[in-house]
């Protein structure tokens, strides 16, 4: 465990002590902001179109039609963004040759991988935290139900950590790190349209993909329920990805 | 404290080193010298865990590196070609990490990280980032992330690489200072360096051991014969039929002459100490005695000698 922390905490410094994590945290926040000012204007409108037609009394829900969307179209930024955070975590290494130092230190392949993850993770969650702060003025100014808001949340961390486990192994097979960060966007992009041909397919073909696509299984969490159908597939995922990464490490080890 | 036995590591399509054997004893220190490309890191490289041999073993501090790597590696501080420093980390940032993950106690960490520090001269720098440091510094934490944790074993792959004249003289009296509690293997291309630091000498080429010896032996053994170089003064035209004449001999030949002396290099069969007939001669002919020593081939020479020698064309089946 000390091991796993050690290296999550270097991770982590090595995001700080760049731009990368300050590059990605200010555009996060910006961008962030300019979605959550364009749903505010929407539900503001729509609210004041409700007004009109007569049912004053009625508000427009706050989570349905404001928190939902927004984290929904959070993910949209975090496919953009996740590629960025993965894409150095082991080509850099490679390339620097500190995975040399790493390999020949007393910790073990796994350890090396989940402290990665955890890095990875944690500076993600503080990009979470920054759209924390826009949510939480709609507690201030309004009243929305925060349980859906706290499933959401974990939804996301989730689908992010997805990311993630995919990221690391990309990152894990070259010393390139453009061409990790673009394979890495890819792959994203691909679990993320892969529902789209849903609605046009027979149906075995169409539970299938609308089980692998990575969104599908958000959406419940964005309304507010925990399903253990979307854990499960979540967790699986992550742990699948990270021991894949593990296999890769270990057979580049093996063909040096 | 090192045992290697038949180590050969195969990649796809050459055999970086095939069938090394060789073990180093405690308080040792080793040299690994060869060509570029001869096999020294990819040697390193499995001793230390980085990668497992294609078959053999080596077993490093009582540990097999492939069936026990973690014993191995807590008990191996290791140097790699390129100090693997982070960039974005300050020197004292960097040398806590790595004694984080190589398991130095928390509170050991910092006495060990300023011990290290001191040791290898770079505590003046230690706020500065790792990489805006200079070659020589750079390679000096990559020591100093080497001995952090106090291995038994450290294994320096060219470790006085771009380092200038006096730290190179600076280097080579740390790793000898630590010789003795700790075993040492270090590659190097530099020749003197091994005859300077090393009590032995692995020479090493296409993946073959080609010689293990002392670096005085090695001289030594590898002369076909031995070498005198002997000037003497006033000295007839008969000077050189008397030295023929000395047992052993095999080749009397004249190098130079000045001021009356004459210059003769001398070679004798292997074994044939002819020192002191040598003296006696030149007394008992009253000539003058200006200067005599031997004059064996260099590490260079021999170097050169064992990693050049041509083989005979194998021949091809299939």
């Amino acid at each position: 465990m000390g091991n796993i922390l050690a290296i999550a905490h270097k991770e982590l410094r090595a995001y700080f002590a760049s731009p990368i994590a300050w590059v990605i945290l200010g555009l996060f926040a910006l961008l962030f902001g300019y979605f959550f000012y364009a749903f505010l204007v929407l539900f503001v409108r729509q609210s004041m179109q409700m007004g009109q037609m007569g049912m004053g009394g009625q508000t427009v829900n706050v989570n349905l039609y404001m928190i939902r969307p927004l984290l929904q179209n959070a993910t949209v930024i975090m496919l953009f963004v996740l590629p960025m955070i993965t894409m150095r975590t082991y080509s850099e290494e490679k390339r620097s040759g500190t995975m040399e130092l790493l390999l020949t230190s007393p910790v073990t392949d796994l350890q090396i991988i989940v402290g990665k993850f955890i890095g990875a993770l944690a500076l993600y969650a503080a990009m979470l935290l920054v759209t924390a702060i826009y949510v939480s003025l709609l507690f201030v100014y309004g009243n929305p139900e925060w349980r859906p808001v706290l499933t959401g949340y974990l939804g996301l961390l989730l689908l992010g950590g997805c990311f993630i486990s995919v990221g690391l192994l990309v990152s894990s097979m070259t010393r390139n790190q453009i061409v990790a960060g673009m394979a890495t966007f890819g792959v994203f992009l691909m679990l993320w349209v892969i529902s789209w041909i849903a609605d046009f397919s027979g149906p075995t073909t169409r539970t299938v993909v609308l089980y692998l696509s990575i969104t599908e299984h958000f959406d419940d969490f964005a309304k507010g329920i925990i399903d253990t159908k979307h854990l499960v597939y979540y967790l699986s995922f992550i742990t699948f990805g990270l021991f894949l990464t593990a296999k890769a490490v270990d057979s580049e080890r093996w063909r040096g | 404290m090192i045992e290697v036995q038949h180590l050969t590591k195969r990649y796809a399509r050459i055999t970086a080193v095939e069938d090394v054997t060789f073990r180093v004893e405690r308080g040792e220190i080793l040299g690994f010298l060869g060509p570029n490309g001869a096999g020294k890191t990819t040697t390193m490289r499995i001793l230390t865990g980085f990668m497992p041999a294609s078959e053999g073993s080596a077993v490093v501090a009582g540990f097999d590196v492939f069936d026990q790597p973690l014993e191995a590696k807590r008990r191996t501080g290791y140097l790699p070609e390129s100090p693997p420093l982070y960039p974005d980390m300050t020197v004292r940032e960097y040398l806590d990490f790595v004694a984080r993950i190589k398991g130095v106690p928390a509170r050991e960490r910092r006495a060990r990280v300023d011990g290290a520090m001191e040791r290898t001269r770079v505590a003046d720098v230690r706020d500065r980032h790792c990489g805006k440091l200079s070659k020589g510094y750079r390679q000096r934490v990559g020591l100093a992330q080497a001995i952090l944790h106090n291995p038994e074993v450290l294994i320096l792959d060219e470790p006085t690489a771009g380092l200038d004249p006096k730290q190179i003289i600076e280097t080579r009296e740390l790793i000898k200072s630590m010789a003795g509690d700790h075993t040492i293997i270090l590659s190097t291309h530099i020749l003197p360096e091994v005859s300077q630091t090393c009590q032995r000498v692995i020479i090493i080429n296409k993946g073959r051991v080609v010689a293990v010896d002392s670096p005085a032996n090695l001289t030594r053994r590898l002369r076909g014969s031995e070498m005198l170089y002997v000037q003497i003064d006033a000295a007839g035209a008969d000077a050189r039929s008397a030295l023929e004449r000395l047992p052993g001999v095999t080749r009397v030949a004249e190098t130079d002459r000045h001021d009356g002396g004459v210059g003769f290099e001398i070679e004798t069969s292997r074994g044939h100490d002819i020192r002191r007939e040598l003296a006696r001669v030149v007394v008992n002919q009253g000539w003058g005695l200006l200067e005599l020593r031997s004059s064996g081939m260099s590490l260079e020479q021999i170097f050169l000698h064992l990693t050049t020698e041509e083989k005979p064309a194998e021949v091809q089946h299939g």
